[in-house]
């Protein structure tokens, strides 16, 4: 039999995610895949292996996961306090697991979603030449109690850790000017930018609500806006002009007008924000968002080279105990969040 | 065969038309002259024909799509078509911005887009449909917004051909039109909380088929077994941009009889080359 992850128990809306499923915009069905894809690629790089495979995204909390035949994992995304048969286990890091351990992984400490990557990717069934859900469009379900993950195995990588990318606690995200910007008045814009606004309390992989004080930003003659393009990224307005950010699984085309959209290296900071987290958008140039973008890919590429062995040995045992004593206020099961 | 040639006309601008507020359409107030091109995020630029739905500014836009994938130009990724625009998206570390603009400029200036005919590789599809009954239980409502009698809603609404306008709101599924100028009936002003998958409805001269269940302010005239979208399907959608469809009139019976032996999701339709 094949190897893999038997899930005990799960949060709600934890899905299968790869880097989504492009080429079908003509269709009205929009990419879906991973809400960080920066994690993805961190967890592939752990486990020495392809960008394209599949990983366990957990939005806000994790589950209990039992071995079946040696496994390897990583752990990344949104940081969640995780064991292996009740040793603490290192985040944004690789681990072997042997038959029968079981892994727990508990709420986000920050941030929304975590991940769980097997080696050889979870090895379900290509549908539309891909593996991600899209609950959006009907494509795939939610992973529940019960289920098995399969591994794909083969060779790669275990034991390995990456420093962290502090994306998790909202903050700055920067923005271009897209097709519908200019149907903005100039004030309207600087006040967006000056505005700081926080994660509201809707918020799925379709899009994320932005709340702020104060009158809302609506576009000049926004009601009256012919149905246009959708991308991921694009900040919609409402039409009381409160703004949501769009996600993998959004539509592909809507009436609602857009006032910008946020570049691909921030994307991941946009979802992972929890509900309350500051958030302040700053529009850059097209020239900037495309150096940004150029260094995104590289960093990308290049994550293997930051990353070191994880070693266990009676220090590195040390460390982690005092890090847990230091971290005793945050238990491996606090209540997940249900925001998400 | 009645081919849908691209009319002049404007559809009645400034109303909306969204099926759950899917698809809008009016006066946009973006300045500029049209063929207007602007970007779309980083990676991405968009060819608008009219600010307003126009056919043959829906017409120009799918020919001119036709275009740009024959013309294969390095760097792009995939290409789509909405109302009245062309979505053009590529990768733009590979090959920038001005450069694409270039060549969209370039092939804009070849030749009168809204004049174009419609491209090669379309289809017909003749769709069976149940109209009225209580299985498309507005029919009479709309009919009547229309100024007609049921029966001669049915006559009308099988007499003519539609073309699917764009593809959205929902995976496959298609806004379809333009239908005669009896059909330009509003929307309804609540919404329906649920119609079923392969539901056929109506609103400002356009008809959907429904890809699944779902709520609706649009008038539920008809009902099809055909599905739009099957992911499980090695052609997962059967329409694409530029189709048109020509709906049957059939009974209850019959739909059940299609129903029973649905596993292609055809229910019954029958597809044709457009010579």
């Amino acid at each position: 039999m094949k190897p893999g992850l038997r899930v005990q128990s799960i949060g709600p809306a934890a899905t299968v995610q790869d880097p989504g499923r492009p080429g079908f915009r003509d269709r009205g069905l929009s990419p879906g895949g991973a809400a960080d894809l920066l994690a993805l690629a961190e967890g592939a790089a752990l486990l020495g292996q392809g960008p394209d495979l599949a990983a366990l995204e957990m939005p806000a909390t994790g589950g209990r996961f039992v071995a079946e035949g040696p496994l390897r994992i990583a752990l990344t995304g949104a940081p969640m306090a995780a064991t292996l048969d009740d040793w603490p286990l290192a985040w944004n890091a690789s681990h072997a697991m042997e038959p029968g351990q079981v892994l727990q992984i508990g709420g986000a400490r920050a941030g929304v979603y975590g991940y769980l990557h097997l080696g050889g990717g979870i090895d379900m069934p290509l549908v539309m030449g891909a593996r991600s859900a899209h609950l959006a469009a009907g494509l795939g379900k939610p992973v529940s109690s019960g289920a098995f993950l399969p591994a794909g195995g083969g060779a790669g990588l275990s034991g390995q850790l990456l420093d962290g990318t502090d994306r998790f606690n909202g903050g700055e995200i920067r923005v271009v000017a897209s097709l519908q910007t200019a149907l903005f008045a100039e004030d309207t814009l600087a006040r967006f930018e000056a505005t700081e606004f926080r994660r509201g309390g809707r918020a799925n992989r379709m899009g994320v609500e932005m709340l702020s004080e104060g009158e809302g930003f609506a576009a000049d003659g926004q009601l009256d806006i012919l149905s246009e393009v959708i991308v991921p990224g694009d900040v919609q307005m409402t039409g009381t002009g409160l703004p949501y950010v769009l996600l993998p699984e959004c539509g592909t085309t809507g009436g609602y007008p857009r006032i910008g959209t946020v570049i691909p290296a921030d994307l991941p900071r946009v979802a992972q924000a929890q509900q309350g987290a500051p958030v302040r958008f700053r529009f850059v140039t097209l020239d900037d968002a495309l150096e940004i973008e150029a260094k995104r890919r590289d960093h990308a590429r290049h994550l293997r080279r930051a990353m070191r062995p994880l070693v266990r040995n009676v220090h590195e045992m040390s460390d982690l105990l005092a890090y847990r004593l230091i971290d005793g206020a945050v238990s491996a099961w606090d209540d997940p969040l249900t925001d998400s | 065969m009645p081919r849908h040639d691209c009319r002049l006309q404007a559809l009645t601008p400034a109303r909306r038309i969204g099926a759950n507020e899917g698809v809008d359409m009016g006066t946009d107030s973006t300045q500029g002259t049209f063929p207007l091109i602007r970007t779309v995020g980083i990676d991405g630029m968009l060819v608008t024909f009219a600010p307003v739905l126009e056919d043959r500014a829906n017409c120009a836009a799918l020919a001119f799509r036709a275009a740009v994938d024959a013309a294969e130009w390095d760097g792009v990724i995939e290409t789509a078509t909405t109302l009245t625009s062309v979505h053009v998206r590529f990768d733009p570390l590979y090959v920038p911005h001005d450069a694409i603009r270039g060549r969209l400029e370039g092939l804009l200036a070849g030749r009168d887009w809204m004049n174009a005919p419609l491209p090669d590789g379309r289809r017909l599809w003749t769709v069976p449909v149940v109209f009225g009954t209580d299985l498309a239980p507005q029919l009479g409502e709309a009919a009547a917004e229309a100024g007609m009698t049921e029966d001669q809603a049915i006559e009308s609404l099988t007499s003519q051909t539609v073309r699917v306008l764009t593809i959205g709101f929902a995976p496959g599924m298609p806004y379809m039109g333009p239908l005669t100028p009896a059909w330009d009936i509003p929307r309804q002003k609540a919404l329906t909380p649920k119609v079923p998958e392969g539901a056929l409805v109506l609103a400002i001269r356009q008809v959907i088929v429904f890809t699944s269940e779902t709520p609706t302010g649009w008038r539920h005239v008809g009902q099809t077994a055909f599905r739009g979208f099957r992911p499980e399907a090695e052609e997962p959608f059967a329409l694409q941009p530029g189709d048109e469809m020509r709906f049957t009139a059939i009974g209850p019976a019959d739909l059940e009889a299609i129903r029973a032996d649905n596993a292609t999701g055809m229910g019954g339709a029958k597809v044709e080359e457009i010579a």
